[in-house]
């Protein structure tokens, strides 16, 4: 019992996949033009609004938050994120906010995380809406005023619908 | 619409010192305002827009969110236990009005 139903998710999933890779990749192969790569790099102007005001003169780094995100999003309603940044939690030395950003989302805004040293850990957990395919940004800012950054892309199958 | 079913869980066993994890969980639509209803009329706007847990009345997290949140908004924070005490998660939505949980911190 337990083993059919398992079974019957895996083909209905395997079957959404291919199918909705098929339509995705159908315009292109018809044109004959190559296969783009399945994360479009389009940042929405209200995007680049948000994204320029919160960096501001800072240099993000790369490479010290980890973000964990399906690779593909079946439901763009329900998300699940879990963001860490790694490094010390200590009072001179902490993360201080985590801004969660959507690249092609109506509102480019997703969440604001306010921190400090009583969280010993800077991880957190949440779920997050995608209207379709795009990159999501994590920005860090810790308290000496040190900004990091992740850029995570997430296939979106079936859009958030009315985000 | 004013959040309902505010839940807070935490592990079932807590030492002092700990990391823990706070998983919190309320009732909400997180109405975005860009749906329209059948009618063609914009469904305006209507989410929680702030939540704020403290410890014994001193804050330990605090979020925004916007309509990129999902509907019945799920957070996990850490936090260290510097001891016994009530933790109290406050969610507002954008007509101000409050939803509170709280839950104590046992122990062992």
């Amino acid at each position: 019992m337990g083993h059919s139903i398992a079974l019957s998710i895996l083909n209905r999933r395997t079957f959404l996949t291919t199918a909705a890779a098929a339509v995705s990749l159908s315009p292109f192969i018809a044109r004959g033009d190559e296969v783009p790569s399945a994360l479009p790099s389009e940042r929405s102007a209200e995007f680049k609004e948000v994204f320029a005001k919160l960096v501001g003169n800072a240099a993000p780094v790369e490479g010290k938050i980890t973000v964990d995100l399906p690779e593909t999003a079946d439901n763009g309603n329900f998300v699940p994120i879990t963001i860490a940044v790694n490094g010390p939690m200590t009072e001179t030395d902490y993360v201080s906010a985590i801004h969660l950003l959507s690249t092609a989302n109506p509102h480019a805004h997703v969440a604001t995380f306010h921190l400090s040293p009583l969280n010993a850990v800077a991880r957190v957990q949440s779920r997050m809406r995608l209207a379709k395919t795009q990159d999501v940004i994590v920005l860090a800012v810790k308290s000496g005023g040190e900004m990091l950054i992740s850029t995570t892309g997430v296939k979106v199958l079936i859009g958030g619908c009315g985000i | 619409m004013a959040a309902t079913n505010p839940r807070i869980k935490l592990p079932d066993i807590i030492k002092q010192g700990d990391v823990i994890e706070v998983k919190t969980l309320v009732r909400h639509e997180m109405e975005t305002g860009n749906r329209r209803d059948k009618n063609g009329k914009p469904i305006p706007r209507d989410i929680i827009n702030s939540f704020v847990a403290k410890f014994d009345g001193r804050e330990v997290f605090r979020a925004e969110f916007g309509p990129g949140i999902s509907a019945n908004p799920y957070l996990a924070f850490q936090m260290r236990v510097p001891g016994p005490g009530i933790i109290e998660v406050t969610w507002t939505d954008d007509d101000g009005v409050q939803t509170v949980a709280t839950a104590p911190l046992n122990i062992a």
